[in-house]
């Protein structure tokens, strides 16, 4: 299984042992440093300001009460439905030097080009605003939960013992584990993204890998680019490892009673409610608005049949995909936990790598590593009988599963194997000496324990395929479109506002599988 | 027992896809296409072919060299029968790499001028895409305007918007001006042309059309196609902008406005050749070729066939006349003179 699913990775890495010495040469006397700088600060600037609006905003709703705090707690997390590309289109629509808000400005006041200062949209700022706005949500979802965890007990020791800043001293400290949790997913998704970053003319590592591929016509440079990026990667995830692993305590022990909410009154209530309420404008309220108007101004309406099929199957492969995803998480993790070899672990962090790399390249490696099969199955069968060539792997849905299984896997095991350390081995032991097997054991306590994990898993692995763009794009089969192919499509023609009604329908469902992620979240504390 | 769970599992995965592969090949008669060009824009001709020929077209559309890659990594069991493109240099890419095959066809030959096909007949130009300097029409008068190489001169410091050296319409057009000039003087036009940008390159060609309109550039250099897009647009506001720019046809004393092809090619693999290869013959009909350029507002590739109006406006101009092989042959010198030279 894992090898099945480890081959386009290895397939990728094979070529970093044909190197192409004269593009790399070319690329690191040219552009090479500029990708790197530029792929590091945009790394620094979207994990501080998710750290900041995540962090804040969950400080804000997990302990205190402030006017609409109720209504922004679910709020808050609904960015997470859109993604970060057509966030992009959205703002660029509408503040481009040629968008409505700066027309309007020279039309009302008789300017022209030059004399007013605008922020530029499409610069470095523009996509660390949209990528922190997009990507916030994963901090804020895995700190509120944290800081809801605290205890009781730990509050009023910390009051006792006379300590003043208890959010310094206490709650954030404790809350680390899943802050960082929250914030290499942050890194990661900022590592890999390709849309955004494209659209406002950055030059990162990403673009690197694509303009190496397409432009120069190098597979092999495209992929030692792609190795760079997966060695930030791996820095990124011993980071997380090493402050998960310093944090054994902060093992929760069931619902209980947490420390009491401050109520906020005065100016201090009016600042709550308007810095979550910022956030939500900015990240949600606003581009939705904007995709509204722009859909108003585009001329498909009259695709709807056309529309409910793009649904239908964007449901069915994120769907697939998703309990996919998530089933062979479980087993890497089940197999983990029984034979607790080093071999399994490099398996689980070896697959965890997907993550970060853009969905194009592992589209690539999937493309290539099933190519080889199927070219090896077809000799095979060619020896025993004359039937023409068929493409048992690359030909249909399997590859398209393969690539979304690989570049997810991260995201599902997350939750999965933080639930699972959270079960004691001595259930595992205590199950043994009733005589059930192992296989038992995992179908009888495991899996009954894990269930709201799982779903948790299935939920935002299922939300982040909806979204899932450029390896789709390659994989797909005949006659198949998903939503975001369509909105790429049109958008890519630079038809932004006919591209707004497909991106309206992403979003719209996207958002229930969000709610209902926020609220499993909130029902289990 | 779980083994004998995931053997069942994968025993039934096999027939699934055995049974999905085996409808694949009964049904009727159909041809496969791998495109580039986007749905909207070549799905209306693929319907009317079928409704004339009664075969069916299964399309699949994405980005030029991942479909390119999938072809290669497919091999000889490829489903696709052709690939279609935007653009001629990755049509030599492909028959370079061996996925495409000649299609000895008088009519394509005698209809499609040498230059806008493969010499071994590989591939086969649709229709014509060009690539002048539009400029502002209220500030910039098109007499001080000559060619691409004018674009450098100090008249122009900050006022040039061009997109990224990513976009593939660049490329060609650098590997356009390297068929004729040496690469020292092309690098030397390239170095002086990023002195003169407005801005770093972001977005598409119809952002640096709007671009100009808004005032943020006199001139920008982009496809033709893209301006009669906006000036068919049905939003009022986008036509009135495209109204505000012109068309300058570059290079008309020398070797002339750069153009490219959107084309096709059959490939290796194609189970269904005769198929393809009448989908290719319909798509240069008279009446394909009219749709190009009246829906599409590109320039058919066959000669004497009518422009749309909008274009005949622009009027006649001449045409850089190289075999656009040679945009596929230079593309990897011009990414790296475009690196060279920092034109992001």
């Amino acid at each position: 299984m894992v090898v099945v699913f480890g081959l386009p990775l290895a397939a990728l890495l094979w070529q970093l042992f044909q190197p192409d010495l004269e593009v790399w040469h070319h690329l690191s006397e040219t552009v090479l440093g500029g990708y790197i700088r530029q792929s590091l600060s945009l790394l620094l600037w979207v994990t501080v300001g998710s750290a900041l609006v995540g962090v804040s905003s969950a400080w804000l709703i997990a302990r205190h009460r402030f006017s609409g705090q109720r209504v922004f707690q679910w709020l808050l997390i609904l960015p997470m439905a859109m993604p970060a590309y057509i966030v992009a289109y959205a703002y660029t629509w509408w503040l481009d030097v040629a968008g409505p808000v700066q027309s309007t400005l020279r039309t009302y006041n008789n300017w022209s080009f030059g004399d007013y200062v605008f922020p530029n949209i499409r610069s470095f700022g523009g996509a660390v605003l949209v990528l922190t706005l997009v990507l916030y949500p994963y901090v804020y979802l895995l700190a509120r939960a944290a800081f809801q965890r605290q205890s009781k007990q730990l509050f009023e020791a910390h009051q006792l013992a006379g300590g003043r800043h208890y959010f310094r001293q206490v709650a954030l400290p404790l809350a680390r584990p899943a802050i960082f949790g929250g914030l290499a997913l942050v890194m990661m998704e900022t590592l890999a993204d390709y849309g955004t970053v494209q659209y406002f003319g950055l030059n990162t590592l990403t673009t690197g890998i694509l303009k190496t591929w397409f432009g120069l016509g190098s597979l092999a440079g495209a992929a030692q680019i792609a190795s760079l990026l997966l060695s930030l990667v791996m820095v990124i995830m011993l980071l997380e490892k090493y402050v998960r692993g310093t944090a054994g305590y902060a093992i929760d022990k069931g619902p209980q009673q947490g420390p009491p909410s401050i109520t906020l009154s005065g100016w201090k209530n009016w600042m709550a409610s308007l810095w979550c309420g910022l956030v939500v404008a900015l990240g949600f309220v606003l581009p939705l608005c904007l995709l509204l108007v722009m859909a108003f101004h585009s001329r498909i309406y009259d695709w709807w049949s056309d529309f409910i099929n793009l649904i239908i199957h964007t449901l069915s492969v994120a769907g697939l995909g998703a309990v996919l995803t998530v089933a062979l998480a479980l087993l890497l993790l089940f197999v983990h936990r029984h034979t607790r070899s080093s071999r399994t672990q490099f398996a689980i962090r070896a697959m965890g790598l997907g993550y970060a790399v853009p969905g194009l390249v592992i589209a690539v490696g999937v493309t290539m590593a099933f190519g080889w099969l199927d070219q090896g199955l077809n000799g095979i069968i060619s020896t025993f009988s004359a039937a023409p060539p068929t493409l048992l792997f690359s030909g249909g849905f399997l590859a398209l599963i393969t690539a979304y299984v690989i570049r997810f896997l991260a995201v599902a095991m997350q939750p999965v194997e933080a639930a699972y350390q959270t079960i004691n081995k001595n259930l595992d032991e205590a199950s043994l000496l009733t005589g059930k097997n192992t296989n038992q054991t995992f179908r009888f306590v495991h899996l009954p324990l894990l269930k709201p994990s799982l779903w948790t898993a299935v939920l935002l692995v299922f939300v982040d395929l909806l979204k899932e763009l450029p390896a789709t794009l390659v994989l797909r089969p005949f006659n198949f479109n998903t939503l975001a192919v369509k909105a790429y499509e049109l958008a890519a023609d630079e038809r932004l506002a006919d591209a707004a009604v497909p991106a309206l329908c992403i979003v719209a469902v996207g958002l229930i599988p969000v709610i209902i992620l926020n609220n499993k979240i909130n029902h289990r504390l | 027992m779980q083994k004998h769970h995931t053997t069942r599992c994968t025993l039934m995965v096999l027939i699934v896809m055995m049974i999905i592969q085996g409808c694949a090949v009964q049904s009727q008669p159909e041809v496969n296409v791998y495109s580039s060009r986007k749905e909207a824009l070549i799905k209306p001709m693929l319907d009317r072919f079928t409704e004339v020929t009664g075969i069916r077209v299964n399309l699949v559309t994405g980005k030029d060299d991942a479909l390119i890659e999938r072809l290669k990594a497919e091999g000889a069991a490829s489903p696709a029968d052709v690939l279609m493109t935007v653009d001629a240099g990755r049509l030599y890419r492909a028959k370079s790499q061996g996925l495409t095959q000649a299609i000895d066809s008088p009519l394509l030959q005698q209809s499609i001028p040498p230059n806008y096909r493969d010499p071994d007949n590989h591939w086969f130009g649709l229709s014509l895409r060009a690539r002048p300097i539009m400029y502002a029409k209220d500030r910039v008068n098109p007499a001080s305007l000559t060619n691409y190489a004018s674009l450098t001169t100090e008249q122009w410091r900050k006022k040039v918007c061009i997109r990224s050296s990513g976009n593939i319409y660049n490329q060609s057009l650098v590997a356009s001006m390297l068929a004729s000039e040496s690469t020292a003087a092309v690098e030397q036009w390239a170095a002086a042309l990023v002195k003169n940008f407005a801005r770093q390159p972001v977005g598409g060609d119809r952002d640096q059309i709007k671009a100009v309109a808004a005032g943020l550039c006199d001139v920008a250099v982009a496809n033709t196609y893209y301006l009669f897009g906006m000036l068919q647009s049905e939003d009022p506001t986008e036509a009135a902008v495209a109204q505000k720019v012109g068309v300058f046809w570059p290079n008309q004393q020398d070797r002339g406005t750069h153009v490219n092809v959107s084309g096709i090619a059959v490939t290796k693999a194609a189970d269904h050749v005769g198929h393809a290869q009448r989908l290719i013959e319909f798509m240069i009909q008279a009446e394909s070729q009219n749709w190009f350029a009246s829906a599409n507002g590109e320039y058919p590739v066959v000669p004497g066939t009518a422009v749309h109006p909008t274009l005949a406006e622009w009027g006649e101009f001449r045409k850089d006349a190289i075999n656009l092989s040679r945009l596929g042959e230079l593309n990897n010198e011009a990414v790296k003179i475009m690196d060279r030279v920092g034109w992001p």
